[in-house]
């Protein structure tokens, strides 16, 4: 086998082309693997882990573009290589010849005078100038894009708010405005429910578990991760919460983060309390002290919890929802003494493998509520253990793949499977592993079909695993609705046919996950 | 209630900037998406939005925009340059682009300055006039310090006739000679006893009977009028003035028939209008000087107010800098040739014409010109895509010049140096072609666009103010 590749400086292609054009490749006769990537550490490391970092590309920079292939002989990687160069001046062109689109904002909304929202997803350092762009033009944003810095963060923020222009982001993967799905969205009934959430995937858990239980959507505004830092202040989510709040077609207000600074927690209930409609609050980890003291507002441990509450708030005739969380764990351990009993005695830790930072977080809580620890993440809780290297894990593992580290350059582990598939064929080889946690998020902007491969990804691990003589038990949760365009159902069935066991909320997988580990 | 509430129930129209996988599921829904060809800006090029004392760019640019739409051209009257032309006097040679010497003079440059001081009488022939030329006895200025614009060489001397133009909204005037024809003519450097005789009798016949006619109409002409209606019938008003030359003669013909008493010598001065489709363009560009002049001195803009070459180099001026040449090397002309002559043949770019793309016509229009696309063996298709690639570099629209094919959308209008800079795209430039040595004239006519090191230079100085 031989590796070859080639780098070109200063080259640039939007992520998803360069996925498209490495598939092409590794279909390639005489082709084993293929990398097109952008030099960024992360994808070096993962380069290096597929046999593919040559010298060429340790000392290319973040801003150079690599090809790699490692195929059978020479005239096979040269010819894969040539294929790919061709294939990206190929991707680069225009789509038709006779059709010349806008290629700025600025003369895009000249030509489109009633255009009212731009959806940024450009690399982070040409974000912030593209929306400045937008807002200065009356735009509202969904900024998808992240690594724009703090201070353009908040600039852009205060602008937005003084012109009543929503900046969502960055790093705002979804957003439901108007009953359009933005970035990673599901397709969703319109109803009372209002969210405003600083989390992409919280937003998608809530919102299609309220859809289960027949509950709409009026909006899903997304802030972006950072927006109820200190530095921020929350403005967005004060910005949208008010919104919500006198919007008509809201009744039941839902606000979703991670535990914000003290100061912008106090603003955000003060803001919350100072509407007659309900609000359920879920500071995914915080203390819920606070927030029981504040009136109008409902505090919710989870997103699982959130989304019940938020129902029941629509129709209390849901009644008790310890109750039903009650029921639902013992059905819980009841499947996990069967998936127990045939561990092997070094198969203690579970290995949680998300695509969906918030379904991340809150595993974790989970675990820490079920004093699994520790717990090492790449995004870890506060107080939380690091994990040493993201490529590795450790101990219980929970990493989140969609982490800046493994996207700069590459494509979103909810688009792209490949990175979560190596993974889990990683830890299937780890006889310490005694559960593999998955989430798998459908809905638009999402892998077509993640079941078609992440269903003989579960069974090629567990047969791994199996030829090593151990079983190896695959939780999974799918956050979805059956409107979505890869189905809800079809996707359980696929992932259940491979074995995997399914649970109707990522809470209910990582608890699930998390009784087969615990003693 | 928060104005944030205004988008609630709205249809959304998107603007997708970056992932097209982005654009695409929204598009699935059934939500008009405009899917942007973004690309990064240029490496090394910030996003300049204020001056370094704060100027709000986009605010000044505005301004700009708004002082050159409001402007109102009209064709005032006739003068000789040596009587109307400030500064202008009898050693004297006005010539196009940016300030230059007789040594560093191109061929057809040259060629043009020869040929004036013969027809002023200052030179008897050739070597004479070369050597009054060298030797420091003639003053050479460009056309643009002195309110004027020349097409090619653009050689000015003082007993030529030229067109005085008003901006009637502003008050600023404009000066151009009249337009010779084509071939072997003095703005291509054509020298000889027919150039000088063409140019006797333009100066003792043609200007004389259009004179004549001006003065009996108290309003003038509308230039600009003409303008937006030759846009409508294929003319982009640089290289494509058929149209608007029928219609300035539709609009002096009364008055001329009206105020000479020789029919034959009105046929001849009808003719000869009539057998050159590039009249009006001596109309066509003291219209952009007239209304562009207004925009020159307004701080913190980045918008040119002046883009002109003399065949050795190209300049450009910005409306915050009105004084000050940003000069590169003059590009290579892409075009059709006449028959005998080839790109070998070929001087770069020259002209002040260019002052018709700097006023948001000529290039800009491309769209409007489809015919112009003959010149490189180009399609409809491509001087459409070329207008829509100039309001990526344009700080705006034009309201009274529209192009059909884009269901009327204004023309591009304002180049602006920081666009050019942040998206890579170079003016497009709609030109003919002069013969490099002296003394031959026009050899063809197409297309180019503007060198990069000038607009570079420019946004540096820009950055700096």
């Amino acid at each position: 086998m031989i590796v070859r590749s080639i780098v070109k400086p200063s080259e640039y292609h939007d992520s998803v082309s360069l996925m498209l054009v490495a598939r092409e490749l590794a279909g390639l006769e005489g082709v084993h693997d293929a990398a097109v990537v952008m030099a960024t550490d992360a994808n070096k490391s993962i380069l290096a882990g597929a046999g593919l970092l040559t010298t060429d590309i340790q000392a290319a920079g973040p801003n150079d573009l690599v090809l790699a292939v490692s195929a059978v002989d020479e005239p096979k990687a040269v010819r894969a290589l040539g294929k790919a160069q061709e294939l990206l001046k190929w991707k680069a062109s225009p789509e038709s010849a006779g059709e010349s689109r806008p290629k700025s904002i600025r003369s895009a909304v000249s030509l489109y005078p009633g255009a009212n929202l731009a959806v940024i997803s450009v690399a982070g350092r040409y974000a912030a100038d593209e929306a400045w762009e937008a807002l200065r033009h009356g735009l509202h944003v969904l900024l998808f894009s992240d690594n724009v810095s703090l201070p353009d963060e908040i600039a852009l923020k205060k602008y937005g708010r003084e012109h009543g222009l929503l900046l969502m982001g960055p790093g705002a993967g979804t957003a439901i405005l108007n009953g359009v799905a933005l970035g990673f969205a599901n397709v969703l009934p319109s109803g009372p429910v209002g969210i405003v959430s600083a989390a992409g995937t919280g937003l998608q858990e809530v919102s299609t578990l309220l859809a289960r239980a027949g509950v709409g959507l009026s909006q899903g505004l997304g802030t972006g991760g950072r927006d109820l830092k200190k530095e921020v202040g929350g403005i967005m989510m004060l910005l949208a919460l008010q919104a919500l709040q006198a919007d008509p077609a809201t009744q039941v207000l839902v606000l979703i983060s991670k535990p914000p600074a003290n100061e912008v927690a106090q603003a955000v209930l003060t803001q919350a309390s100072a509407s007659a409609k309900p609000t359920v609050v879920c500071f995914l980890g915080g203390e819920l002290g606070a927030l029981e003291m504040a009136p109008n507002v409902i505090p919710a441990r989870t997103l699982q919890e959130c989304s019940l509450l938020a129902a029941r708030a629509v129709h209390p005739e849901i009644g008790d929802i310890q109750a039903i969380l009650k029921a639902e764990k013992d059905r819980l351990e009841q499947h996990a003494i069967v998936l127990k009993e045939k561990l092997q005695p070094q198969q203690r830790y579970l290995r949680g493998l998300f695509s969906g930072g918030t379904l991340c977080y809150e595993a974790q809580v989970i675990w820490k509520d079920m004093q699994i620890s520790p717990v090492y993440s790449n995004a870890a809780l506060q107080g939380g253990l690091a994990l040493p290297d993201s490529t590795k894990s450790y101990g219980h593992t929970a990493v989140d793949l969609g982490e800046e580290e493994f996207t700069v350059g590459r494509p979103h582990p909810m688009i792209d499977n490949d990175l979560r598939i190596r993974r889990l064929l990683q830890e299937a080889r780890d006889p310490e592993t005694a559960v593999i946690l998955l989430d798998v998020v459908l809905g638009y902007a999402a892998h077509p079909d993640p079941a078609v491969e992440l269903g003989p990804a579960i069974r090629q691990a567990r047969s791994l695993a199996y030829s090593d003589g151990r079983r190896l038990p695959v939780v999974a949760s799918v956050t979805g609705t059956d409107r979505d365009p890869q189905g809800l159902r079809q996707t359980v069935s696929a992932l259940g046919a491979a074995g995997a066991s399914i649970c109707d909320s990522n809470a209910a997988a990582a608890r699930l996950a998390g009784m087969i580990v615990s003693a | 209630m928060s104005k944030v509430n205004d988008i609630f129930g709205k249809d959304l129209t998107v603007i997708n900037a970056g992932l097209t996988s982005m654009a695409k599921s929204v598009s699935d829904q059934g939500v008009k998406v405009i899917d942007l060809d973004w690309c990064p800006p240029k490496e090394g090029v910030p996003h300049l939005r204020q001056t370094k004392d704060g100027l709000d760019i986009d605010a000044a640019n505005q301004e700009v925009i708004g002082r050159i739409k409001r402007g109102q051209a009209v064709l005032a009257g006739m003068g000789i340059a040596r009587e109307v032309i400030p500064g202008m006097h009898s050693h004297m040679l006005l010539h196009a682009g940016p300030p230059i010497t007789w040594d560093r003079m191109c061929g057809p440059q040259r060629g043009a300055v020869m040929g004036a001081l013969i027809y002023e009488g200052l030179a008897g022939d050739e070597p004479e006039a070369a050597r009054l030329a060298a030797s420091g006895g003639i003053e050479f200025s460009p056309c643009h310090h002195h309110h004027a614009v020349g097409p090619m060489a653009g050689v000015v001397s003082a007993s030529m006739p030229v067109f005085i133009l008003e901006n009637k909204a502003f008050g600023n005037r404009a000066y151009c000679t009249q337009n010779e024809g084509l071939g072997k003519v003095l703005r291509y450097g054509g020298m000889g006893a027919e150039v000088t005789a063409r140019l006797k009798w333009m100066e003792t016949d043609l200007y004389p009977a259009l004179d004549r006619a001006l003065q009996s109409l108290p309003n003038g002409i509308d230039i600009k009028s003409l303008i937006a209606q030759a846009l409508h019938m294929g003319d982009e008003c640089h290289n494509r003035n058929r149209a608007a030359t029928s219609l300035f003669l539709r609009a002096i013909g009364p008055a001329l028939a009206r105020t000479n008493r020789d029919n034959e010598q009105l046929a001849r001065v009808i003719e000869f209008i009539d057998r050159n489709d590039h009249f009006f363009l001596n109309l066509s560009m003291p219209t952009g000087k007239a209304l562009l002049e207004p925009a020159e001195g307004v701080p913190g803009s980045s918008i040119l107010t002046v883009m002109a070459r003399n065949g050795t180099d190209f300049g450009i001026r910005l409306g915050c800098m009105p004084d000050r040449w940003f000069t590169a090397p003059a590009g290579k002309v892409q075009g059709l040739y006449f028959p005998q002559f080839s790109e070998k043949d070929a001087n770069p770019d020259i002209g002040d014409s260019t002052i018709t793309e700097t006023a948001g016509y000529g290039g800009m229009a491309m769209a409007a010109a489809p015919a112009i696309v003959q010149f490189v063996g180009g399609s409809p298709q491509r001087a459409t895509n070329t207008t829509l690639e100039m309001y990526e570099i344009t700080a705006g629209e034009h309201e009274q010049f529209t192009i059909p094919a884009l269901n009327f959308r204004g023309t591009p209008l304002g180049i602006d140096v920081r666009r050019v800079m942040e998206t890579g795209i170079l003016p497009q430039i709609n030109t003919g072609i002069a013969h490099k040595d002296p003394g031959i004239g026009m050899v063809g006519a197409g297309i180019l666009r503007a060198p990069e090191q000038c607009f570079k230079d420019a946004f540096d100085a820009l950055k700096d103010l």
